[in-house]
């Protein structure tokens, strides 16, 4: 059909936008290939014995593949301990995290106070500061809290698997504020008036009628905030001494050290340590970019 | 935007006219629904998470700066004998000689960042700016690495780096090099290594970000400028890039705290020593894994503090100026 009207100088344009998108493709193509080529290569390590690894080097084609070093590497390194702390923190982590988030939200967005703008700063500031900033004091802030025993094995915040699920939730609620008001604002005023005006409570306005139409944001955010949350290295790392309390992510600190003359068993670790949060990120991608464009693009 | 103007204007009026009653009578009916009750429990809701916030953050914050003039060295209680003045920032200034490296390596990374990873992950995004079929899946591949956590970069890129096992040495060596770099153990080169991966993270993040400002552009911007005769590029130049401003801004800002906070690569590699000191692990080795030095670890905490005020504040005042529009 286009061949037959085509006059000949069209063809030509045509001819090199097609050349344009050819080039296109390639470059795309040759980057994404590059881009993909270390994981590729974590994964392969890990599916490779350290036998045939020493005998015919890393850059050769593999004798077997096995799975061995992926079980190897849960057994040895008691990797479920660690997995199981990560979602002590995660799972009430983003829950509280977001609670808290839409609570004050709600109250600097649906009502004016003079302070509004001062508090909704405070919140804002404090996640973005570099978290090394305020480490010194918070780790003898946390040696000095007394904690009671069930919670923790020496009397205080530190070294506790809820101390660091409460220093998340402290941080990542600045974050998840300006999301979450950035949303609200664009929810009309009348809901909350007419809300009021019917009686109900704040409380009730929060839950049953803001909360649900904030669902699109709340669903981003829970997605952003358990790659966050689970992705933390420095919080468990310094607020966590025990190797067998810390979470998955700050124990490659330690394994990294028991794994560090396997490269096999490394790669292994490292690819059971990335499989969550990238099976996550596949399945929600939409919530993901959603996430990080409301704290952008909207702000 | 004026929407936002119509909601806040007559809102503003709202809770204030509980005060100034005299002045509106029929707006102050309208607030006195809010009950003792729900403003106790709006208190609560917002000051819970305040206190959270006053105690574990900007309470240590404050206490930084506090101890960044003193020699405290957390063993016995703070006392009067413990103050030094300036003390820790002259020895920081003058012989104290890898808080210069330190400084040198963020600023390096900040500059890795962003005039090399920013602007490709900016291009990615424009490329990717279009109709084409299979934008999505270059998209995922290319936005991937972000949802790593910055450690298993450092691991995934050890498996590349390594001299003996590693990728990059394995083919350099079937060229006939010898002995290839030992790209993560040489203190001259291994901070560029952490940036090749750190740059592999960061390029995916500003893609998505910029994609998302990309997409918001008004389109008939971009047919104006093709009807004026501007090709691609031109408009992109001229126009598109001007309108993303405060996309750019932000990118700057995020780009900007990224490069400060940059801890756990070089802390996976080698604790950020040897080549790879960071003001971020310059803390942390001086003040709680290894020594004790309180109060001068918090006063490279604080130079961390004033230099990540300039992104932060510059975001603030952004958000502000968008909240007044």
């Amino acid at each position: 059909m286009t061949a037959t009207t085509m006059t000949p100088s069209e063809a030509k344009p045509r001819k090199s936008i097609r050349w344009g998108r050819i080039a296109l493709y390639v470059f795309l193509t040759a980057m994404s290939v590059l881009w993909l080529l270390p994981l590729v290569w974590a994964v392969y390590t890990s599916l490779r014995t350290f036998g045939d690894t020493e005998v015919n080097g890393y850059f050769s084609l593999p004798a077997a593949v096995t799975l061995q070093n992926f079980f190897d590497a849960w057994t040895q390194g008691d990797l479920l301990r660690n997995y199981i702390q990560t979602l002590e923190i995660v799972i009430p982590g983003v829950i509280i995290t977001l609670l808290l988030a839409s609570m004050i939200a709600f109250a600097v967005t649906k009502f004016s106070w003079r302070f509004n703008m001062g508090i909704l700063m405070l919140f804002v500031a404090g996640n973005l500061l570099p978290q090394q900033v305020i480490i010194v004091p918070l780790y003898r802030l946390y040696l000095a809290l007394p904690v009671p025993a069930p919670f923790s094995d020496n009397g205080t915040l530190y070294d506790t698997t809820i101390g660091v699920l409460l220093i998340h939730i402290v941080f990542q609620t600045g974050f998840c504020v300006f999301v979450l008001s950035n949303y609200m604002k664009t929810l009309s005023k009348e809901l909350t008036e007419a809300g009021l005006v019917d009686g109900a409570s704040v409380f009730r306005i929060w839950w049953s009628i803001i909360l649900p139409l904030c669902r699109p944001a709340l669903a981003a955010l829970a997605t952003l905030e358990f790659t966050f949350i689970y992705n933390d290295f420095f919080w468990a790392l310094l607020l966590i001494k025990t190797g067998d309390k810390r979470p998955i992510t700050s124990a490659l600190n330690n394994l990294q050290g028991e794994f560090f003359t396997n490269y096999n068993l490394l790669a292994a670790c490292s690819v059971l340590v990335a499989i969550p949060t990238i099976v996550v990120y596949i399945l929600l991608q939409k919530q993901f970019i959603r996430g990080l464009t409301l704290g952008s693009t909207k702000g | 935007m004026t929407q936002a103007r119509e909601d806040t204007a007559p809102d503003r009026a709202g809770l204030t006219a509980g005060r100034a009653g005299a002045v509106a009578p029929r707006r102050r009916r309208h607030y006195s629904v809010l009950t003792r009750r729900d403003k106790i429990l709006l208190g609560l809701m917002v000051g819970i998470p305040l206190f959270l916030d006053l105690i574990f953050i900007w309470g240590p914050a404050i206490a930084s700066v506090i101890l960044s003039f003193t020699q405290w060295n957390g063993i016995h209680g703070l006392t009067a004998t413990d103050w030094v003045g300036l003390g820790n920032y002259e020895k920081l200034w003058s012989s104290y000689a890898p808080f210069w490296e330190g400084v040198k390596h963020n600023v390096l990374w900040f500059l890795v960042l962003m005039f090399i990873a920013t602007p490709i992950g900016m291009f990615f995004a424009i490329l990717l700016d279009r109709e084409m079929r299979g934008s999505r899946i270059y998209q995922t591949i290319f936005y991937m690495p972000v949802v790593l956590s910055l450690a298993i970069v450092g691991l995934i890129w050890q498996l590349q780096y390594s001299q003996d096992n590693g990728m990059i040495d394995s083919i350099l060596r079937g060229f006939g090099w010898s002995t290839p770099p030992d790209w993560f153990g040489d203190p001259s080169i291994n901070l560029w290594a952490a940036l090749v991966a750190a740059s592999w993270r960061h390029v995916g993040y500003i893609m998505v970000l910029y994609l998302a400002g990309l997409k918001s552009v008004d389109p008939s911007l971009r047919e104006a400028a093709a009807i004026d005769g501007a090709n691609g590029t031109q408009t992109y130049l001229h126009v598109v890039f001007w309108v993303m401003m405060p996309i750019n801004t932000v990118i700057v800002v995020v780009t900007s705290i990224e490069a400060l906070r940059a801890f756990d690569i070089a802390y996976i590699i080698n604790h950020g020593k040897n080549g790879l000191e960071l003001l971020s692990t310059l803390i942390t080795n001086n003040s709680i894994s290894e020594a004790s030095l309180i109060g001068f670890g918090s006063a490279i905490a604080v130079v961390l503090l004033t230099i990540s005020l300039v992104p932060i504040v510059t975001f603030l005042t952004r958000i502000m100026r968008e909240e007044r529009e």
